[in-house]
């Protein structure tokens, strides 16, 4: 259980999620992807607390934050997914590309 | 101990992608689950007993809330028709392999601190005390957000919208 044990774990959680909001057609799976990634930094500041600094509380605030980020971020998606298909019958990435450049 | 780590760290990994690589819906939302119960079991092995079990407690809920959506949502959620979910697969892979890589490679080339101080005898009375002394600006912050994300997601969500009764579409 060193440090780059739970770094790697977290690099790993990150890039899995990263492939998922790349890929993923539906803007649910999406946001699962995302959750993933945030999975990940949770990991890595567990890692960062319990292996570098123990005796502050930092890492655990830190923690803290990533997990409100988490559920925060899952109700917004899901508000913009339900205003998104409700206005146009849209659940799908591509067809919600109003902002491309 | 260190194998304990291992077998989680593997189970979340493998069932993090196992999110993206099953046909049905349900399962997918099951498997990004079992990763969240992993880390959390990660969480717990790090000593952080409050976070660990908060980490357990709030995914289940938060992964029924988004069953519940992806079988209001999605037009395949049981994966009864195969179909492709993905775009543009081929980059997405390059791209988050290269990440992979240099993550990875980062976390070996770089000198890390060692370990100073031991843990707390209560790990939550320390964050705790943390939360509501020296990092209150931090709590304040997150509770603000919260009241934020409430609001609008409540505006996001109604039947009329932000634009009102009479809004544009």
């Amino acid at each position: 259980m060193t440090l780059q044990a739970f770094l790697l774990l977290a690099a790993a959680l990150f890039s899995v999620g990263l492939y998922g909001a790349l890929s993923q057609r539906s803007i649910v799976m999406l946001m699962m992807g995302l959750e993933l990634m945030i999975n990940g930094i949770v990991a890595a500041a567990a890692g960062f607390w319990h292996q570098v600094s123990p005796g502050a509380a930092d890492g655990q605030v830190l923690v803290l934050v990533a997990i409100t980020v988490m559920a925060l971020e899952m109700a917004m998606g899901f508000a913009v997914v339900t205003a998104l298909f409700r206005a146009r019958d849209v659940d799908m990435a591509d067809d919600a590309g109003d902002l491309k450049g | 101990m260190t194998v304990l780590f291992w077998v989680l760290a593997v189970a979340a990994v493998a069932s993090g992608a196992a999110v993206f690589a099953v046909g049905s819906m349900a399962r997918a939302t099951f498997a990004l689950l079992a990763s969240f119960l992993c880390v959390g079991g990660e969480l717990l092995l790090a000593g952080q007993h409050y976070l660990g079990v908060l980490v357990v407690l709030m995914m289940i809920m938060e992964m029924l809330v988004m069953a519940v959506f992806m079988v209001m949502y999605m037009m395949d959620p049981a994966g009864l028709m195969p179909m492709s979910m993905v775009h543009n697969r081929r980059g997405a892979l390059i791209v988050s392999g290269a990440v992979f890589a240099a993550l990875a490679a980062g976390v070996f080339a770089v000198p890390w601190p060692a370990r100073r101080g031991g843990p707390p005898r209560d790990p939550a009375a320390a964050l705790g005390q943390a939360i509501m002394g020296p990092k209150m600006l931090v709590m304040m912050v997150i509770g603000i957000a919260i009241l934020a994300t409430m609001i609008a997601t409540v505006v996001l969500a109604t039947r009329t919208g932000r634009y009102g009764e009479d809004g544009a579409r």
